[in-house]
């Protein structure tokens, strides 16, 4: 993620043309190699997650241990949009878009003054919070249960509609989202706004003595990526068609950290891509032989943090850029 | 141009400065000195906002900043550097310079924009490092710099910001005595142009350069005055606080 600013910064450099590519063909290749469709739409979905996960970690170096928070929060802020306002699918993932930025923005009030242990640990204290509050509040969320029968409202673009009912239109619809969601983020951490961001994370107190607010850009950050967490979970309501409160727990939160360490999220832009994909496929592959595989997908994360903590992306040199 | 006046400053039990009053004149280069302990860094504490002082009042340009954060003392063109080497250590030397240039800064909350585009700060940014000698280090991340580069950078990174007063903390700390010739070539060219104000310890360093002086003891002002008028203080002397040659 670090390279020199003086030299022109892609609009879809060579590793994101081999992610979109990987992508939009999937469908017709994922069930000759033994997996499903279904698959590449919940990889996608969480690759959104770990990227906007990743603008903190990795970008600004600000560890969020409660972000599965706003994944829910999204997950039923598109569930609840489409059952009391309308069941139009832009409103609901902009209800969940905007529920998950809320959320951020609020937590983020109490955590921007803070960094490493100290910020770690509240914020898995606050996702705590929503976990509880989507446990306890039985009235709007249904408790354990959750909230179950979301429909996947049509993609209407107003001279054409799309139904979403078939999971390949599912599958389309996610790809759109989830290449425009990779470009805007690469994008931005390649702005002005993403490297005054990674200047914080290297020096704190000198950004503030070249004249930077830092609260001020931590909490937007913060706000961001709880926002991309936000609307990450609109697209699981969508999928998934239920939003329930274990997508905030803890092991949720810890996932997508596990994730983006193992694929080098640190060292990388595409870290988090990396540790999505490997998840999953260790989910399906190794859980195939054996109810055992988040033991050994643990001792895999173990096992890199201890020898190789840049990650995957670290091991295959799949750098963002060259370094300088 | 830049005067704090009676300032008070403690840290628990401890009194860390007291009564301390200080005059920076536009155009000159002003020293502080002092033995370890004396107050010199709370001071530029004070002064640059990393500390609010108890009470005192900090003016620049006849505008009172006491207790301003460091980021709106920055903005008013105050710019300092650290003792304790402060860089963006995995950012290449250019990148350190430009991220402190206040074309980056006003763009800092540019999310779309490719800042590699922005040809003014980039242009801003090269004549820095070549101004503080790494023109030919632009590339080299700053945590693989020599000592002496880097102790050159952390000044380019204060001075990007374009500032009319500059506070260096020990600029020549753990320098040789080559890096520190480079150093003071460095800042006899810097103060044809800007305001400086220098804390130093090698007082050879600073009564070759300073054009006023100021003696930290104790947390107090215990001498002030022109280095011709310090060597023949008394309290200089008395004190023992360095071998002036």
């Amino acid at each position: 993620m670090i390279g020199a600013a003086d030299r022109r910064v892609p609009l879809a450099p060579a590793p994101m043309l081999a992610l979109f590519a990987v992508f939009a063909t999937l469908p017709w290749w994922i069930e000759a190699v033994g997996l499903y469709p279904y698959l590449g739409v919940e990889i996608m979905i969480w690759i959104v997650f770990a990227l906007g996960f990743n603008l903190l970690l990795g970008t600004s170096g600000l560890p969020s241990f409660g972000h599965g928070a706003y994944f829910g929060v999204g997950a039923y802020g598109f569930g609840l949009a489409q059952f009391h306002l309308h069941p139009n699918l832009w409103l609901c993932l902009g209800v969940a878009l905007a529920a998950g930025a809320l959320a951020g923005a609020l937590v983020g009030c109490f955590v921007s003054h803070r960094r490493g242990i100290y910020f770690a640990l509240l914020t898995i204290a606050f996702g705590q919070i929503f976990w509880f509050v989507a446990v306890k509040w039985h009235s709007v969320t249904h408790g354990e249960d959750g909230l179950l029968n979301i429909r996947r409202p049509d993609a209407d673009f107003g001279f054409v509609a799309w139904s979403l009912q078939s999971n390949e239109a599912l599958y389309a619809f996610c790809f759109a989202v989830f290449a425009f969601v990779v470009l805007l983020l690469w994008r931005l951490v390649h702005s002005p706004y993403g490297r005054v961001l990674a200047a914080i994370r290297q020096n704190e107190t000198r950004a503030r003595f070249v004249g930077y607010h830092v609260w001020l850009f931590k909490w937007s950050a913060f706000t961001l990526s709880a926002a991309i967490a936000g609307l990450a979970g609109g697209l699981f309501a969508l999928a998934q068609q239920s939003a329930y409160p274990n997508v905030m727990s803890l092991s949720q939160s810890g996932l997508v950290v596990m994730m983006t360490l193992i694929g080098g999220g640190l060292v990388s832009f595409w870290g988090p891509v990396l540790g999505t994909v490997v998840f999953f496929l260790a989910r399906d592959l190794l859980g195939a032989y054996t109810e055992a595989w988040l033991l050994w997908y643990g001792l895999l994360f173990m096992l890199i943090v201890l020898f190789k903590p840049e990650g995957l992306a670290g091991l295959l040199h799949v750098r963002s850029k060259p370094a300088a | 141009m830049f005067e704090a006046s009676r300032l008070h400053k403690r840290f628990g039990a401890q009194v860390v400065l007291e009564d301390v009053s200080l005059r920076f004149e536009a155009g000159r280069l002003s020293g502080i000195m002092g033995p370890n302990g004396a107050g010199k860094t709370t001071c530029f504490n004070l002064l640059t906002g990393r500390h609010a002082p108890d009470r005192g009042r900090v003016t620049f340009e006849g505008r009172d900043i006491t207790g301003l954060p460091p980021r709106a003392i920055a903005r008013l063109g105050i710019s300092r550097s650290f003792q304790i080497m402060n860089l963006f250590d995995e950012y290449s030397a250019l990148d350190n310079v430009l991220v402190a240039t206040p074309g980056v800064r006003t763009r800092g909350f540019s999310m779309l924009t490719d800042l590699s585009r922005a040809r003014g700060p980039l242009e801003e940014a090269h004549e820095v490092l070549a101004r503080v000698g790494l023109g030919g280090k632009a590339a080299t991340r700053a945590r693989d710099l020599s000592y002496g580069d880097r102790r050159a950078l952390e000044i380019g990174v204060a001075l990007a910001a374009k500032p009319r007063l500059l506070f260096l903390d020990e600029p020549t700390a753990g320098l040789g005595a080559q890096g520190t010739a480079r150093i003071a070539g460095l800042i006899g060219e810097l103060k044809r142009s800007i305001t400086l104000v220098m804390i130093e310890h090698d007082m050879k360093f600073l009564f070759g350069l300073a054009d006023h002086i100021y003696v930290m003891h104790w947390g107090q002002v215990i001498a002030e005055g022109t280095p011709a008028m310090l060597r023949a203080n008394p309290w200089v002397q008395r004190s023992n606080l360095g071998q002036l040659g």
